[in-house]
C-alpha cells in the first residue's frame, strides 16, 4: 500500500510539473500583458514595471524563477490587486469556497443517493418516475438559471433567505442548493443504474433465496457495490466544487476562489493564473488519489497494486 | 454496516433540522428589516449600503488607477480641493489658494486638520505623496496625472531628480506648487485621487500601510475605513476628526462587491441595498425599460464617449470620404432607443456636451443618409471603384460582449442598407483586442473613453501624435497639434476653449473617429436617500448624503 501511494505521489508530481509548464507557456503566448489597458502607459513606465516584476528576463529565467517559487509555495504579488499576494488571495478565497462546496457536496450526495436508491428499488413505479424527473430537471437546468430561480422565489417572493452575499449560515443555503442541483441529479442517475445492475446479480438472488429481508439485501449487499461509480465521480466533483464556481460566486456575490480562475485570465494577472491553477491541480490530483484508495476500501476485490481495475 | 447506515440517517436528520431552523430564522430576519423601515420615520438610521461591483485593486492614492478604487478614496481622503455639489472645485484641505499672475505658481495654505489617528495634516504629506507617485521605483501607473507639475515628467520617466519637482512644503501649512504650463484645470486635478495626501509618518515607517484597514490606514476625509474584507466588502465609518465633520450625516457606509447586475437589482428591491446601478454598479439592460416605466430610473449624462475608431493608414478607411460616409449613415437614436435604452445622447462630436454644450447638436445631423451617399460616391471615385459593392468588405471589430455585439450588428445592418457596403464582424477577448487595436491591426474598432477631469483636453490630447498614447488611428495633423500646444500655454479661459473647439473641428473634418453616443449613468436609489452627489464625470460622493 505504501509503495503504491509513493508511486502515485511521484506521478502526481510529474502531472503537476506538466500542468505548470503548459500553463506557463500558454499564458505567455496569449497576446496582451498585465499592464494592457484602454489607457496605454508611457513606454518608459511599462519598461519599468516589466523590470520590477521580472518580465524583462528571458523566458527560461522566468520559468526557472517560477518553478522555484512554486516549490517554496510563494506565488508572489498579484499584478492587479496590489494590496494582496496570490497566497493571500488563495488563503482568503479557498475557505469560503470550501465551506460552500462541502455543503453542496453533502446535499448532492445525500439527496442524490436517496433518490437513486428509491428509484432503483421502486423500478418502473411512480417513485422511480418522480425521482428521475427530478434528476433530469436537475441535469438539464444550468446552475445559473437554478440560482436566479432560487433567488427569485425563495429570497425575493417568499423572503426566507437573503438574496446574496456570504455572511451567515442562512446566506450559504441558496448558493449551496444551486451548486448541488446538477451533481445531485447526476449522482441519482448513477446510483439508480448501478443499483439496478447490481440487483440483478446472482449473489443478490442468492441472498433473497437465503431468505434475507429486502432491507438487509439492499444495505448490506447492493448499495456497497452500487456506490463504485458514484465514488469515481466524486473525485473530480469534489475538486471542482471545493475550489469554487465562477458563475455561482458571481451571482451570489461570494468572495470565493472561483472568480479568480476566470478574472485572472482576463486581467492577464500572470501570478494569479499560475497560483490558482497549481492550487486547483493539487486538489484535483489529491482527490483522484483519495478516490482510488477508497475503491479498495469499498470493494476489496479491487487490488490497488493492480491499479487499473477500478476504472 | 448497520452503524454506517445509522450515521447516514442521522446526517440526514441533522441536515433537515438545519433547513427547518433556517426557515424560521430567515422569517424573523426579514421581519426585523421591515420593522426598521417603518419605525424609522422619526430617527432614521444614517447607514448607507451600496454596491461597488469589484474589489478595489489598490486603496493607495499613488497606486490607484481605476474607478472603483477612486470611489472609496474619494470618501476617505481629502485633497487640497474637493469637487462640490455644484460640480466646481472648492477649497478642502487647503483653506486658501493663491495663484500667481502667470498662473504657474499655486500657493496652498492648509487648514488645521488631522489624520484619523490624530497626526496633523501637513504640507509635507502632500509633497511626500506626489513625489512618492513620481518616484519610478514605486511603479505608479497613474503618475502621469502629475505631469502638469514642473519637473514631474522628467523625474518619472527620464531619471530627473525628485528634488527638482515643483512641489515644496514651505512650512507645515504652506504648499507651493510650480507648474510646467499654466493649467486652467489644475484645481480640478488637486481633487483627483493621484493628488491626495498620504500620512507621511506612517507611510515612511510602513510601506505596506495601504494593504488593509487598521491603525496604519489613516485618512483625512469624511469617512475612515474600518474594515476591508477583500473581494467581499468595505466598511466606512464617519471620521469624527474630519475638519468638516458637521456636514457629514451618514454614520456608516457598507460597500459590498457584487459583480452581477441582476443580483444587484434584486438586492435593492429586497431592501438590502440603498442604491443600484451606475456609477458604482450596473443595472441589467433588460430591466431598463421596466424601471423607466415605473418612473424609478434616474439618468444623468456623464463625460464619456462610445466611438468607433478608423484605421486611417490603410484599406478603404484611409479615405476620408468613406469615413464620413460611414459616420453619416448611422441612426444613433435608433441604437440608443432599441439597444442601450439608457437615454444616452447621440454623439456627432468628440467632446461631451458637459464640456462643449454645442455638442448636444454636434457637427452634422444624426442619420443623414443623403449626405452619406454623396460622401460615398466621392470616396468610391477617389478609390477607383464604380459601385459600393466593389468595395472589399469592411471588418468591424469589438471586444467580446453582448452589448457591443448588438450595437455592431445594428450598425452593420445600417451600412448595408443605407450604403450597400458589406461589413464583417469580428470579436476578440479584451486583452487580445486591445493588443490588436493598439498596433493598428484593424479597420474599424470599438473603443470608449471617460474623462478623468472636467476639461475638453481629456478627449483631444490622445489624438495629438499618431505614435504612442491612445490614438490608435494613425491620424495626425499639424494644425491640430499646434492648436493643442497653444492651448497649453493660454491663460485665458475663453480663448483656450475656442482653441480646443477649433481643434475639435479639424478633427471632425478628418473624422478618424466615428462618434456614436455620449454615456449616461442610470441608477435607482432608495426614496428617502438624499444628496448623494454624482459629478459630470460620474464620480460619486457621500459626504453630503443622508436619509430622511
Amino acid at each position: 500500500m505504501a509503495k503504491y501511494i509513493g508511486k502515485r505521489l511521484l506521478y502526481m508530481l510529474i502531472s503537476l510539473w506538466l500542468i505548470i509548464t503548459a500553463t506557463f507557456f500558454f499564458m505567455r503566448i496569449a497576446p496582451g500583458n498585465p499592464f494592457t489597458s484602454e489607457k496605454q502607459l508611457p513606454p518608459e513606465i511599462e519598461a519599468n514595471l516589466n523590470a520590477h516584476y521580472g518580465l524583462d528576463k528571458p523566458w527560461y529565467a522566468q520559468y526557472g524563477d517560477y518553478l522555484l517559487k512554486v516549490v517554496k509555495w510563494d506565488f508572489g504579488p498579484s499584478f492587479k490587486y496590489k494590496s494582496q499576494t496570490v497566497n493571500d488571495l488563495i488563503s482568503e478565497g479557498f475557505p469560503v469556497s470550501f465551506i460552500l462546496g462541502m455543503e453542496a457536496i453533502l446535499l448532492a450526495v445525500a439527496f442524490g443517493l436517496i433518490l437513486g436508491i428509491i428509484a432503483a428499488l421502486k423500478h418502473n413505479k411512480w417513485q422511480d418516475y418522480t425521482a428521475m424527473i427530478i434528476a433530469v430537471a436537475g441535469i438539464s437546468v444550468p446552475s445559473f438559471i437554478m440560482a436566479t430561480f432560487l433567488q427569485y422565489f425563495l429570497a425575493i417572493k417568499m423572503g426566507i433567505f437573503p438574496v446574496a452575499r456570504f455572511e451567515t449560515f442562512m446566506h450559504t443555503i441558496l448558493p449551496a442548493l444551486a451548486l448541488a442541483s446538477t451533481p445531485m441529479a447526476f449522482i441519482a442517475r448513477l446510483t439508480r443504474s448501478s443499483m439496478l445492475e447490481v440487483m440483478s446479480n446472482d449473489y443478490i438472488k442468492t441472498a433473497k433465496a437465503k431468505g434475507l429481508s429486502q432491507g438487509v439485501i439492499t444495505v448490506k449487499h447492493a448499495i456497497r457495490n452500487a456506490l463504485l461509480p458514484v465514488v469515481t465521480y466524486m473525485g473530480p466533483l469534489t475538486a471542482g466544487i471545493l475550489t469554487g464556481s465562477f458563475v455561482i460566486e458571481r451571482i451570489f456575490g461570494i468572495p470565493g476562489l472561483g472568480a479568480h480562475f476566470v478574472t485572472s485570465i482576463t486581467n492577464r494577472d500572470y501570478t494569479v493564473i499560475m497560483g490558482v491553477t497549481v492550487f486547483y491541480s493539487i486538489i484535483l490530483l489529491a482527490s483522484i488519489l483519495l478516490v482510488d484508495i477508497a475503491y479498495g476500501i469499498i470493494d476489496p476485490r479491487i487490488k490497488l497494486a493492480g491499479g487499473k481495475k477500478g476504472e | 454496516m448497520k452503524k454506517r447506515l445509522s450515521i447516514f440517517f442521522s446526517m440526514l436528520l441533522v441536515l433537515s433540522m438545519f433547513l427547518a431552523a433556517c426557515g424560521g430564522k430567515g422569517d424573523t430576519g426579514s421581519g426585523e428589516k421591515g420593522g426598521d423601515k417603518d419605525a424609522g420615520k422619526s430617527d432614521v438610521p444614517q447607514e448607507l449600503s451600496v454596491n461597488i461591483n469589484t474589489e478595489p485593486p489598490s486603496l493607495h492614492p499613488g497606486l490607484a488607477k481605476d474607478a472603483t478604487s477612486g470611489t472609496v478614496l474619494r470618501q476617505t481622503f481629502e485633497g487640497l480641493t474637493r469637487i462640490g455639489e455644484d460640480g466646481q472645485p472648492h477649497e478642502a484641505a487647503a483653506e486658501k489658494i493663491d495663484i500667481s499672475e502667470d498662473q504657474k505658481v499655486y500657493t496652498f495654505t492648509l487648514r488645521d486638520a488631522t489624520w484619523s489617528n490624530g497626526d496633523p495634516v501637513t504640507a509635507k504629506d502632500f509633497e511626500y505623496a506626489w513625489k512618492w507617485a513620481l518616484d519610478p521605483n514605486n511603479q505608479s501607473e497613474y503618475a502621469y496625472q502629475l505631469y502638469y507639475i514642473q519637473g514631474a515628467e522628467d523625474a518619472n520617466l527620464n531619471g530627473g531628480s525628485l528634488d527638482a519637482v515643483g512641489v515644496v512644503a514651505k512650512d507645515d501649512k504652506t504648499l507651493e506648487v510650480t507648474l510646467a504650463n499654466p493649467t486652467p484645470f489644475f484645481l480640478e486635478l488637486t481633487a483627483f485621487y493621484t493628488y491626495l495626501p498620504i500620512n507621511s509618518k506612517i507611510a515612511e515607517a510602513n510601506p505596506d500601510w495601504a494593504n488593509d484597514a487598521g491603525e496604519n490606514y489613516t485618512s483625512n476625509g469624511p469617512f475612515v475605513m474600518t474594515e476591508w474584507s477583500h473581494s467581499d466588502k468595505i466598511l466606512l465609518e464617519k471620521n469624527e476628526k474630519y475638519w468638516d465633520a458637521d456636514t457629514v450625516k451618514l454614520t456608516n457606509i457598507e460597500m459590498i462587491m457584487i459583480n452581477d447586475p441582476n443580483t444587484e437589482l434584486s438586492m435593492f428591491d429586497n431592501g438590502e441595498l440603498d442604491w443600484a446601478g451606475a456609477p458604482t454598479g450596473a443595472l441589467p439592460t433588460d430591466a431598463m425599460q421596466a424601471l423607466k416605466d415605473e418612473g424609478r430610473l434616474v439618468t444623468k449624462s456623464i463625460a464619456g464617449i462610445y466611438n468607433y475608431k478608423f484605421n486611417t493608414t490603410e484599406g478603404p478607411t484611409a479615405n476620408v470620404n468613406i469615413r464620413k460616409a460611414l459616420a453619416h449613415a448611422i441612426n444613433r437614436q435608433e441604437v440608443i432607443d432599441n439597444i442601450l435604452q439608457g437615454e444616452q445622447l447621440p454623439a456627432m462630436g468628440i467632446v461631451p456636451p458637459s464640456m462643449f454644450p454645442e455638442n448636444e447638436k454636434g457637427y452634422f445631423p444624426d442619420n443623414d443618409v443623403e449626405k452619406a451617399k454623396e460622401f460615398l460616391q466621392k470616396g468610391l471615385e477617389e478609390l477607383g471603384y464604380k459601385e459600393a459593392s466593389e468595395l472589399p468588405a469592411i471588418v468591424l471589430s469589438y471586444n467580446t460582449s453582448e452589448a457591443h455585439q448588438k450595437i455592431a450588428q445594428a450598425i452593420q445592418d445600417m451600412w448595408k442598407k443605407n450604403l450597400g457596403i458589406e461589413v464583417t464582424l469580428e470579436n476578440q477577448e479584451w486583452a487580445v483586442y486591445l493588443d490588436k487595436v493598439h498596433s493598428l491591426d484593424y479597420q474599424v474598432a470599438r473603443m470608449g473613453w471617460l474623462g478623468d477631469f472636467n476639461d475638453a483636453i481629456n478627449f483631444l490630447e490622445m489624438y495629438r501624435d499618431a505614435e504612442g498614447g491612445n490614438n490608435d488611428t494613425g491620424w495626425e495633423s499639424k494644425e491640430f497639434q499646434d492648436l493643442l500646444a497653444k492651448s497649453a500655454t493660454e491663460g485665458d479661459h475663453d480663448a483656450r476653449q475656442q482653441m480646443l473647439k477649433d481643434a475639435e473641428a479639424i478633427f471632425m473634418e478628418d473624422m478618424p473617429v466615428l462618434p456614436i453616443y455620449f454615456y449616461t449613468n442610470n441608477w435607482v436609489q432608495a426614496e428617502n436617500l438624499k444628496d448623494v452627489v454624482v459629478s459630470g464625470l460620474g464620480d460619486v460622493q457621500y459626504k453630503w448624503a443622508h436619509f430622511e
